[in-house]
């Protein structure tokens, strides 16, 4: 058995629309038993955990939980991104629409450790069905006594709402999500102070990925330490991994840390159709690297992403098989994120348009010598210089094919040595 | 419904700026705003004209410009590419005579280019107003779109 479904074991069992439904199937269970211990202990637990942020960046969870938790200020905001806006990434739509009443657990968890006030959960505009169910969700909650004043007859108060995107990718960075919660246009901010300290309307503001909080009532459940013994040493519990591209079984799965990519696709994902062969395959989304087939032994873990410069931990894997040209693709992925860019910053604002117009004449076979060295500065100058992980990560696609396929970059050069 | 209407059951606050944009949006057949009604709002959640046209220019899902009946947004991104979407651009572009990012002269349709879905695990996938199809073919899409079409009077 690959998978290990802790997050996912009511998906298709239970009826998302209704919380009765959710409680017979041993649901708020876990908030009710963090009702009745210690705000510290609970946040102890999360720490022996080892849990780490699901949204891609891996950051302890614990850590950025009790920085909130210390906090003293009459408004302490609690932020659920939901924004999955990278190409490549549906697990989070797949958590909201399946098991919505698990989000919410694991938010009232998190908000009664740590104090919180009210929470806002940001869905991305584009997810209609997940919208509608989580409103139906907070609802049924509500009435249920499990949000509101007085919840569930102790002195806790809290609040929630769910408020919708509009079309914009970079609003799923921190700062950004904020600002477009204040009802702005999404922009980001220069660091620090961080959003634990001075978030949302001024107030100190916890934001976790969906996923992140669906890990909670689990931790709750077995504990802690229990809890660090799944996965790998640096990367403990499970993960949920969105499979998509050129594969069989295409689809959302939840797997414990230290599975192999190949076995993903081919155990999981059932191979690729009609026995094609893999060529390569995109990590983590858009923002991640593109990686030969000959790596797929690669074991998913968050230390093992990292060595490629990059956090892309969010769990998508992109199947790409041996008729997908390269540069199609990248030229899709600088269009995507040329065109998400909030174009604060220079490098990401102007990079794009050249980096574009250099992908182009790869794939056009148009490109020249200098083509080539001038992609390849410009995108290391957009990932060490931009603002924020958008146009950080947005050449990693392009530095990581520029190494594991430079072959392609030189077939399509017209004339070698033309400069 | 009338924008009045709308405004009055949000509170006065700015927070609520993108949350009245899309309600009033999605009740405009051709799926835009005038400046006139920029105005209406900006005074009403009491924030300036010029902080409303910034927020309708950042989030793609408002516009200036009238646009089709029905619009038909088509994902762009690597997990559609690499499961034929090419094919269903053609097919729509064919079936509609217009280019990605025009509208036909019945102003019935507009045709774009989207992110990402979320939809990926059912590839190739588009979207008409609210709604998500997924799994397309270039049969499923023409069927889609007749059936549109027909709802031309609704
Ligand atoms: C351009 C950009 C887009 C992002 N989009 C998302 C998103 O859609 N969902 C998400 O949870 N985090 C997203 N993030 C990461 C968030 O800024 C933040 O780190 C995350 O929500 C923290 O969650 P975690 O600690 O639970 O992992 C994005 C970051 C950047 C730079
Ligand atoms: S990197 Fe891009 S998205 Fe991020 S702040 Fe700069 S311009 Fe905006
Ligand atoms: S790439 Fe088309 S839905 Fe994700």
């Amino acid at each position: 058995m690959l998978e290990k479904k802790l997050l996912t074991k009511r998906v298709g069992i239970v009826n998302p629309l209704s919380i009765d439904d959710y409680i017979k199937q041993d649901g708020y269970k876990q908030f009710k038993k963090a009702l009745k211990m210690e705000r510290i202990s609970i946040i102890e637990e999360v720490e022996k955990s080892k849990l780490r942020g699901r949204a891609g960046a891996g950051f302890p969870a614990a850590i950025k939980m009790m920085a909130f938790a210390k906090e003293e200020a009459e408004h302490k905001y609690m932020i659920c991104n939901a924004d999955e806006g990278e190409p490549g990434n549906f697990k989070d739509r797949y958590l909201m629409e399946n098991d919505p009443h698990s989000v919410l657990e694991g938010m009232l968890i998190t908000a009664y450790a740590t104090r919180a006030t009210k929470a806002y959960i940001y869905i991305r505009g584009e997810y209609n069905k997940a919208l509608s169910i989580m409103k139906w969700a907070v609802d049924e909650a509500k009435e249920k006594g499990f949000i509101g004043k007085n919840i569930l007859g102790s002195d806790y108060d809290f609040d929630m709402e769910v408020r919708s995107g509009a079309g914009a990718y970079v609003v799923g960075e921190e700062f950004a999500l904020i600002e477009s919660i204040e009802g702005k246009s999404g922009r980001t901010r220069v660091k620090p102070p961080f959003p634990t300290e001075k978030g949302l309307f001024g107030y100190p503001t916890l934001i976790n990925n969906v996923e992140t909080f669906c890990n909670y009532p689990v931790i709750i459940e077995i504990g802690g330490k229990a809890f660090a013994k799944i996965g790998t040493a640096s990367s403990t519990g499970t993960k949920l991994i969105s499979l998509s591209g050129n594969v069989n079984q295409k689809g959302v799965y939840e797997i414990p840390f230290g599975v192999t990519i190949r076995e993903v696709i081919e155990t999981l994902g059932k191979g690729v159709p009609e026995n094609r062969k893999i060529k390569m395959i995109q990590l983590g989304g858009a923002c991640g690297p593109i990686i030969p087939e000959y790596m797929l032994d690669m074991k998913i873990d968050f230390d093992r992403f990292e060595d490629f410069e990059s956090k892309t931990g969010a769990g998508a894997i992109i199947v790409m098989d041996e008729r997908v040209d390269v540069f199609e693709v990248l030229h899709r992925i600088v269009n995507f994120f040329g065109h998400e860019s909030c174009g604060r910053c220079t490098p990401c604002r102007e990079g794009h348009p050249q980096l574009e117009i250099l992908v182009k004449r790869f794939l056009n076979h148009e490109a020249t010598s200098k083509d080539l060295l001038s992609l390849e500065s410009l995108a290391r100058v957009m990932h060490q210089t931009s603002l924020c992980g958008l146009g950080q990560s947005s050449p990693i696609s392009i530095i990581s094919t520029l190494g594991y396929f430079r072959d392609e970059y030189h077939d399509r050069i017209e004339f070698v040595g033309k400069v | 419904m009338p924008l009045q209407e709308i405004l009055e059951k949000y509170p006065k606050t700015g927070d609520h700026l993108i949350e009245v944009l899309l309600e009033y949006q999605n009740t405009k057949m051709n799926h835009y705003l005038t400046e006139e009604e920029l105005k209406q709002i900006a005074k009403y959640l009491n924030v300036t004209e010029s902080r409303v046209s910034s927020v309708v220019s950042f989030y793609t899902f408002f516009s200036l410009e009238p646009k089709g009946q029905h619009v038909i947004q088509i994902c762009h991104d690597v997990p559609c590419y690499v499961n034929d979407q090419p094919s269903l651009v053609k097919t729509i572009k064919n079936l509609l005579s217009i280019d990605v990012g025009q509208t036909t002269e019945d102003k019935l349709f507009t045709l774009e280019y989207t992110s990402c879905l979320g939809a990926c695990d059912k590839a190739p996938a588009m979207r008409i107003g609210e709604k998500t199809f997924t799994d397309l073919t270039p049969n499923k899409v023409k069927a889609i779109i007749s059936e549109y079409r027909g709802k031309r009077h609704a």
